[in-house]
């Protein structure tokens, strides 16, 4: 260890791995129903997609979670994106391939992917 | 890179590991690779949690889910149903997190709610065993202030601002310690860390090594720079061997860093660290013995002065402190002298770690805030005394300590109460008594114990402390005297005043302390023959009440020697001079008619 700048160096690459141990991991939350509905209508291939995507772009902050199922099951696979002051927004009827697209446009350059939504579909 | 969704910490303290947390980690690799998770879902095995008494224990991060005595059994629900599916396994959940429907958060708990984790900071929330998740929390960051802004004065002011006094029992100011050293003109100097943690019931330090052994390796290099020294050892004894791995594993980690050895952080400063095994000899603890047995002597403790801030290891300079008093190091300097001293009473600053053990709900490590009562800790945090039985008295500093009876129990806990309440800090046990514990018994434990563990240097300690066991045993069995008491208390001062080390004088603590509050049951015991809490096997008597006895004879043919005798179907009677009290009839009687006196 020749310097702090070394030290800070190894503390950034290794922050994105514990931040949802931290205590005020503020981060932005995707949640992927993965009850029977959803693991039926195909949750489970989604959910590896958002894991694959934000560890491919290398995004801290940000956690992958499952919920149980909200009633809407002719609507899944439902992924909601919760993001620190901001309004929740459910998609609906996801795929692997509209996972990229979400991770790109709404987690990355926060904007939502509006054709996707629970509004767009009812 | 690949992206982990959620992490499962499981407890590896020595605790859980009593209690299978090896096997449940297994199952949970296993349980993972089944279902395709193994690379989205990471198990780490941490140190302790402090809630020993619920092991194994796991926490499911990013939800913090607290699961508690989890069996390898359960670890498939665990995997399919939460991991997989996200439905948290609620029968599983320790119950006080449950509220309503949601879960409540580890720190809202009663158990955590008082505590504030300064030393214990990261045990349980980090992998010991990489140095990267200790970087990741603040780490080695201390170690570059000090090296690249702070002078070594700078470090000593900081630390003697914060008040910081020392955790293995003596409470000596920290700061001050290493301003003696500093002052010491010499071209070798040694920084030594005091793991031996000999009192029995206690286990922070082995617990802070176990969850976190880098905060004490960087609190040690910091020692060093603000000294003057280049070299460290530390002593632990032989019977901690998770705690000598991770300890070991930490020191080659920080070596491959670069954080131990030549030139760290690009100055000129130079710290290497080696450990030293005791072979867990309670004198060894005892900081001239302990150097004394560092280099490879017999562990014996000289007079002192020289003091070893003088004439230390092997002549040299030296400091020793505590394991936990150097995890509250790397705190000081990060958050600063003021944030350390913001916390606690005026002259016990910060807080304190206490491994509670005894008759209490929670027996675990808990860390509070210096100046806490005995009150909250028991009821509180420790959840109270278990069977609706009555607290007696809480016996801090183990040998070297002494009992604090119900009516000081919102005494507040630092350094200088606990002293003027006969009793001490030491370095952190705190066993609780209820009404079945006999407090003369008590103190002869203790007393047993250093008899065995006096080192025979010193004639005050290694020949008083055995006439005065030899008292108490006399008193236990009834065949003591009032003169007993006197002369009892008489010896007890004579070996305080006149033993070389801390060992001998202290040892008749437990003894006054516990003549101090339960005089009435030392009496109890000599005038009356009578065990007040029914513990002494002389003083006690199994009787039949002849109300209840039914005369089915079972308490005959179960007594061993043969002292139950009586007519079927009318009560029995028990021979006093034939019974042993082994307490066989009364387990063994259908019909509670069988009581101790
Ligand atoms: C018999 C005896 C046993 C001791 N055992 C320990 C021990 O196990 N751990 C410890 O830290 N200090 C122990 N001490 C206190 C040490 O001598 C010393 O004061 C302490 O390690 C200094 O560190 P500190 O200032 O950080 O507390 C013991 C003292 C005596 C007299």
């Amino acid at each position: 260890m020749k310097s702090l700048a070394e030290l800070q160096e190894i503390r950034n690459r290794t922050l994105n791995n514990i931040i949802m141990r931290k205590e005020d991991g503020q981060g932005v939350r995707v949640v992927v129903g993965m009850a029977t509905c959803g693991i039926a209508a195909g949750a489970r291939p989604v959910m590896s997609a958002f894991v694959e995507e934000l560890a491919k772009r290398n995004l801290s902050n940000v956690t992958v979670t499952q919920m149980g199922c909200i009633g809407a099951c002719r609507l899944e696979p439902i992924v909601e994106i919760i993001a620190p002051n901001e309004e929740k927004v459910t998609y609906v009827k996801m795929t692997p391939e509209k996972a990229a697209r979400v991770v790109a446009e709404h987690i990355v350059n926060k904007q939502v992917v509006t054709e996707y939504t629970i509004g767009a579909a009812e | 890179m690949d992206m982990v969704r959620a992490h499962v910490l499981c407890c590896g303290g020595t605790g859980c590991t009593s209690s299978g947390c090896e096997a449940i980690i297994k199952e949970m690799e296993t349980q993972l690779a089944a279902n395709g998770l193994e690379k989205e879902i990471k198990v780490i095995k941490t140190g302790c949690f402090g809630l020993c008494a619920l092991g194994p224990v796991m926490i499911v991060y990013p939800e913090g889910c607290f699961y508690s005595r989890v069996q390898a059994e359960d670890v498939k629900e665990i995997v399919e149903e939460h991991l997989l599916k996200g439905r948290i396994v609620k029968r599983l959940l320790y119950k006080e997190t449950i509220e309503e429907d949601k879960i409540k958060s580890l720190n809202e708990v009663d158990f955590y709610k008082k505590q504030k984790r300064i030393a214990l900071r990261n045990c349980g929330v980090i992998d010991p065993e990489n140095i990267d998740e200790y970087i990741a929390f603040d780490g080695y960051k201390a170690l570059g202030k000090c090296l690249t802004e702070l002078s070594p004065t700078d470090v000593i002011e900081e630390i003697k601002k914060s008040g910081l006094r020392g955790r293995g029992g003596g409470g000596f100011p920290t700061g001050l310690k290493w301003q003696f050293a500093a002052a010491s003109q010499n071209e070798k100097k040694y920084v030594c860390c005091n793991a031996d943690e000999g009192d029995p019931g206690a286990f922070m330090d082995r617990s802070i090594l176990e969850g976190d052994p880098h905060a004490v390796i960087e609190a040690m290099a910091i020692a060093g720079y603000a000294i003057g020294a280049d070299q460290g050892y530390v002593y632990i004894r032989a019977e901690y061997p998770i705690a000598v791995k991770r300890l070991q594993i930490a020191i080659d980690q920080a070596k491959e860093y670069g954080l131990l050895g030549k030139g760290i952080f690009g100055t000129d400063f130079n710290f290497d660290l080696e450990i030293r095994l005791g072979a867990g000899a309670f004198v060894c603890g005892e900081e001239t013995a302990l150097m004394t047995s560092i280099e490879g002597k017999r562990g014996e403790p000289r007079p002192r002065p020289p003091f070893p801030a003088v004439k230390g290891l092997w002549e040299k300079p030296t400091i020793l402190n505590n394991v936990e008093t150097y995890a509250n190091i790397p705190q000081i300097i990060n958050n600063g002298a003021d944030w350390f001293g913001s916390m606690g009473t005026e002259k016990s600053k910060g807080t304190k770690v206490f491994a509670l053990g005894g008759k209490i709900n929670n027996t675990g490590l808990v860390e509070i805030p210096m100046g806490t009562t005995l009150r909250e800790i028991v009821e509180e945090i420790g959840g109270g005394i278990p069977n609706g039985k009555k607290f007696k008295a809480a016996q801090t500093g183990g040998p070297s300590g002494g009992c604090i009876p119900a009516h000081l129990m919102d005494t507040p806990i630092d350094y200088d109460s606990l002293i003027a309440i006969g009793s001490m800090m030491g370095s952190g046990g705190l066993i609780v008594m209820d009404e079945d514990n006999c407090m003369v018994d008590i103190a002869k434990f203790f007393l047993e114990f250093t008899v065995d563990e006096s080192c025979g240097k010193c004639t005050p300690c290694r020949i008083g402390t055995r006439r005065l066991l030899e008292l108490l045993t006399k008193i236990t069995e009834g065949k003591g005297t009032m003169e007993d008491i006197d002369k009892m208390e008489e010896l007890c001062y004579s070996i305080k005043e006149s033993s070389l080390c801390g060992l001998g004088q202290t040892a008749p603590n437990p003894v006054l302390s516990t003549l101090r509050y339960f005089r009435d049951e030392y009496e109890a015991h000599v005038r009356d023959k009578v065990c007040p809490a029914g513990v002494c096997k002389a003083l006690s008597k199994y009787m039949i009440d002849p109300e209840k006895c039914k005369g089915c004879s079972l308490c005959a043919r179960q007594c061993p020697v043969g002292a139950i005798s009586g007519e079927v179907r009318s009560p029995f009677v028990i021979a006093q001079d034939k019974c042993i009290k082994c307490g066989a009839c009364m387990s063994g009687c259908k019909f509670g008619a069988i009581y101790k006196k």
